[in-house]
């Protein structure tokens, strides 16, 4: 009983994992960076979600939206502002900067909040599910996760396959140059997908700080890495590879903790990362690039 | 005698068959072309030569050296060195370093010589920078020994490459597409420089070309390849003349 | 008449030798006067360890040409190799000068080590996958000395990843590393003449390499690997070449840090990967390849928090907002562009002033 409980716990984590990582993917897939601060924006997430009912006293669903909101302008606002004029520039310019951005956000949440760890009130208020008289108990907010997760992944595969805004970014994200001259708004098409992975990054910080309920400024950033992490391990740029990625990474992290080491279970996730990217150099659903001499 | 003797060469991509039964023997100090339309396979022999793949089927041989599947450094420390048709130079170095790394196996020193600066380190370092400027000034680059590779004009760049992969000391050399991207000045002054480099290293020289011009004025022997297998072989004119290159070429 | 490249490079990496010892002599007198404050003098040891490891993630990332975002992994590597011995050999050396220099050997060795074997798997990725991975690295090396246990005892050595009665010591026993709280008790021998030695050291390196046949082979990788290996260079060779010089440097940077620090222990803030990237942030706003720009964007951005204190909680927002701005700045091509059209305009200005 207790490895399923695990288990579902760690396909409840690995959903929010997911959710990240879903947003990570598309934000690399069409602008190619390696946005750190996308971590970030999980807390400012959870952040909004928690002035809005803790402190000012809506409802849970209120705060949600208003997060989804916030965090959807913020990452507009950042890839305007910091990301829009460093397009052309090199790789390395553009990763700097996100982590200035990151450095950015953290430190005004520091500035707002203070350092110390706000009690964060679950999101969720249901009550939890007892299977098998008692023995196995199930939270709300694993299975609402869980069912989040799966329903964000068919919307956003219905959205990119059937919508023209899906279909320019795919274009986009195959060849930028291209795509231009198709008469794409290259602009337009990488600022939508900035706001639907923010949006993303904000029902992700809700969830997760419902599920783990110290919130700190430094709360998005290793689930942050760790979503990057389940993108890679997907195959980067997939959508299927960032929820593959992200579930198993969530489960391999909470049966390690369990039946391993609570310390080594970080260990334990990188270095399957590195075996998967070592067989595997482009991840589980990547494709494989070949370079023409 | 045969510098390079390929027999039966072949590889397929997906099932399709790229290059197939591809055969040549050049003889040493020979001018030899190689040509066909876009996607007959030219540059997929280049690279099988030149250990970028490795064939399926077929043997390569150096210089009576069975060179068949090894690596591309093995295959240029055997005697192959090559150009490429979208110009790789390191653009970051100087056009000097670009050739003293082309003479990397041969001016050795190991690294901690050369961190430490001993005695060693000096006298490679000069005999380098002599052997460098020798090839530089063949090509008439010695007055832009400093300039960073990647400005220089584009013409100059292809020499610039092509006094590389001397600097490797090859028995065998492969130019793929050297004319392309230039004018017909530059192209006539190309051809003087190829000519120049066979007689004056007593070179061998394989090379992709498109231009009937070039191929014509200073190859002797021809081979043309149409979907990755040879059309015809032979003395330049016989080649050029006959009907079937021509309708390879041109269409029915 | 044009001045020949070999001698211009020859004064430029005098200059950055003379900043260097020039820097330590203005140091040496503000101390010997006692110009100095408290607060900078607890800094000059810290200050020499970060242009060491900016120097050399130079160069992996601007040498070697790839992303890598593990290298405080291989300072920690280093750090705790380094302080281990200093501890062990407590007895047998009794000089902590002597042990320091030992230390300084056994850390970079001992990272160069890693460096290699992490190099040969992980060297075949490339761009922000090789990043990702590195990070990886990093995470798992801070991870495995958290848990780790080391005792010494008249048996020898005794490793647990448990806990500190698992070592098994008889009564002779000390335990040395003592998982999360790490080694404690390592002297403070690090002095800033020490650190300046070792990064001079360090520029020695890197320099003469850069300038040399195995320098030439590394850059030839990074501009153009096909072309690399087409003129017989032999690409993993150097690849892994450049990453081990600059992991093993990397733990020499790790030595010094101990032996600033009574306790040392594998923190997030000490060794994570938020530490990798302080780093790369250094080589990049100094300069990929450049080894002067390193040093002086080491000491700059390690000194300007420290300098905005006054500020208290706005210091950091500050550095964002300035690393931010300066990043647009000098890598945005429209900014690029205006700059060269400034510039333009000046020169135009001058020559009719003229």
């Amino acid at each position: 009983m207790s490895f399923l409980s695990y288990l579902i716990n760690g396909i409840s984590l690995g959903s929010v994992y997911a959710i990240i990582a879903l947003g990570y993917t598309m934000v690399y897939g069409i602008a190619k960076m390696l946005n750190f601060a996308h971590g970030d924006i999980i807390m400012v997430g959870a952040f909004v979600t928690f002035t809005m009912v803790s402190t000012c006293g809506y409802p849970p669903m209120v705060g949600v939206l208003c997060a989804i909101v916030f965090c959807t302008v913020l990452g507009v606002v950042i890839e305007r502002v910091a990301y829009k004029p460093l397009r052309g520039a090199s790789k390395l310019a553009v990763l700097i900067t996100a982590i200035g951005v990151s450095y950015l956000l953290q430190n005004l949440a520091l500035l707002i909040f203070g350092s110390n760890s706000h009690q964060f009130t679950s999101v969720v208020a249901l009550p939890n599910l007892k299977l098998a008289d008692g023995a196995l108990t199930i939270s709300s907010v694993t299975i609402v996760t869980i069912l989040l997760c799966i329903i964000i992944m068919v919307v956003l595969l219905t959205f990119i396959n059937k919508t023209k805004i899906g279909q320019a970014m795919l274009a986009v994200s195959e060849d930028n140059g291209a795509a231009t001259l198709m008469g794409i708004d290259v602009n337009r098409t990488i600022a939508v997908t900035f706001a639907i992975g923010s949006a993303l990054a904000a029902i992700a910080g809700a969830l997760l700080c419902s599920a783990y309920p110290s919130l700190t400024p430094y709360t998005g950033s290793m689930p942050g890495i760790k979503a990057f992490v389940a993108a890679v391990f997907g195959g980067i740029g997939s959508i299927p590879g960032a929820f593959i990625g992200g579930v198993l990474l969530g489960i391999i992290e909470n049966l390690s903790k369990a039946y391993i080491s609570s310390q080594l279970s970080d260990a334990i996730v990188f270095s399957v990362l590195i075996i998967v990217l070592l067989v595997r150099p482009t991840g589980i659903m990547g494709k494989k690039i070949n370079e023409k001499v | 005698m045969a510098i390079l003797e390929v027999k039966g060469l072949g590889i397929s991509f997906g099932g399709l068959k790229v290059v197939d039964d591809f055969s040549v023997t050049i003889e040493k100090g020979q001018l030899y072309g190689l040509i066909g339309p876009n996607g007959a396979g030219k540059t997929t022999v280049f690279n099988l030569l030149t250990g970028v793949y490795k064939p399926d089927v077929g043997t390569i041989r150096l210089d009576g050296q069975n060179i068949t599947g090894k690596k591309t450094i093995e295959i240029n420390q055997a005697g192959i060195a090559r150009t490429f048709q979208n110009i790789r130079l390191f653009k970051e170095l100087s056009v000097l370093d670009n050739v003293k790394a082309g003479l990397h196996n041969h001016y050795v020193y190991s690294t901690v010589e050369g961190i430490l600066r001993l005695p060693r380190y000096r006298k490679m370092e000069r005999a380098m920078d002599e052997r460098a400027m020798e090839l530089l000034s063949v090509f008439d680059l010695d007055g832009e020994r400093d300039f960073k590779a990647s400005n220089l004009p584009y013409g100059k760049q292809r020499k610039l490459e092509i006094a590389r992969a001397l600097a490797t000391e090859p028995k065998l050399l492969l130019l793929d597409e050297p004319a392309a991207g230039m004018n017909p000045n530059e192209t006539a002054e190309l051809m003087e420089t190829i000519r120049f480099v066979r007689d004056h290293f007593d070179m061998t020289i394989l090379l992709i070309e498109h231009d009937m011009k070039l191929v014509s004025g200073i190859c002797e022997k021809i081979t043309v390849l149409n979907f990755g297998q040879v059309l015809t072989q032979g003395n330049t004119t016989d080649v050029l003349n006959d009907r079937r290159v021509i309708t390879a070429y041109l269409g029915e | 008449m044009k001045m020949n490249q070999k001698r211009k490079v020859f004064i430029q990496n005098l200059i950055t030798y003379a900043i260097v010892i020039g820097c330590w002599i203005i140091i040496q007198i503000m101390i010997q006067t006692g110009n100095i404050s408290s607060l900078l003098k607890g800094l000059l040891v810290p200050l020499c360890t970060y242009a060491i490891l900016a120097v050399s993630l130079n160069l992996t990332v601007g040498i070697l040409g790839e992303l890598s975002l593990g290298h405080a992994g291989f300072m920690c590597v280093g750090a705790f190799s380094g302080a281990f011995f200093t501890n062990v050999a407590a007895n047998v050396i009794p000089g902590t000068g002597l042990r320091l220099f030992f230390a300084l050997l056994i850390g970079a060795a001992v990272a160069g080590i890693f460096g290699l074997l992490i190099g040969i798997p992980v060297l075949r990725l490339k761009g922000d996958y090789l990043a990702i991975v590195t990070l990886a690295f990093g995470e798992i090396i801070k991870n495995l000395i958290n848990t780790l246990y080391v005792g010494v005892d008249a048996a020898g050595l005794h490793f647990s990843i448990k806990d500190t009665t698992s070592l098994g010591l008889d009564e002779t026993g000390v335990v040395i590393i003592k998982g999360p709280q790490g080694i404690t008790g390592t002297p403070k021998a690090a002095t800033f003449t020490v650190g300046v030695i070792v990064l001079l050291i360090t520029v020695f390196v890197v320099l003469n390499l850069i300038n040399s046949r195995s320098g030439r082979a590394i850059m030839a990788i990074r501009d153009n690997r096909i072309a690399a290996e087409s003129i017989g260079i032999n690409v993993t060779k150097f690849k892994l070449m450049a990453f081990a010089i600059s992991a093993s440097l990397a733990g020499a940077a790790g030595v010094l840090y101990a032996h600033n620090l009574s306790s040392l222990a594998a923190t997030t803030n000490n060794f994570g990967y938020n530490k990798s990237i302080t780093i790369l942030v250094f080589v990049v706003l100094g300069g990929l390849g450049n080894v002067r720009g390193s040093i002086i964007a080491a000491v700059i951005l390690t000194l300007l928090p420290e300098l905005l204190r006054g500020l208290n909680d706005y210091r950091m927002l500050i550095y964002a907002i300035v690393l931010i701005v300066m990043m647009i700045f000098n890598s945005s091509p429209k900014a690029i562009e205006m700059r060269a059209v400034l510039r333009e305009r000046f020169k135009k200005k001058s020559k009719e002033a003229a």
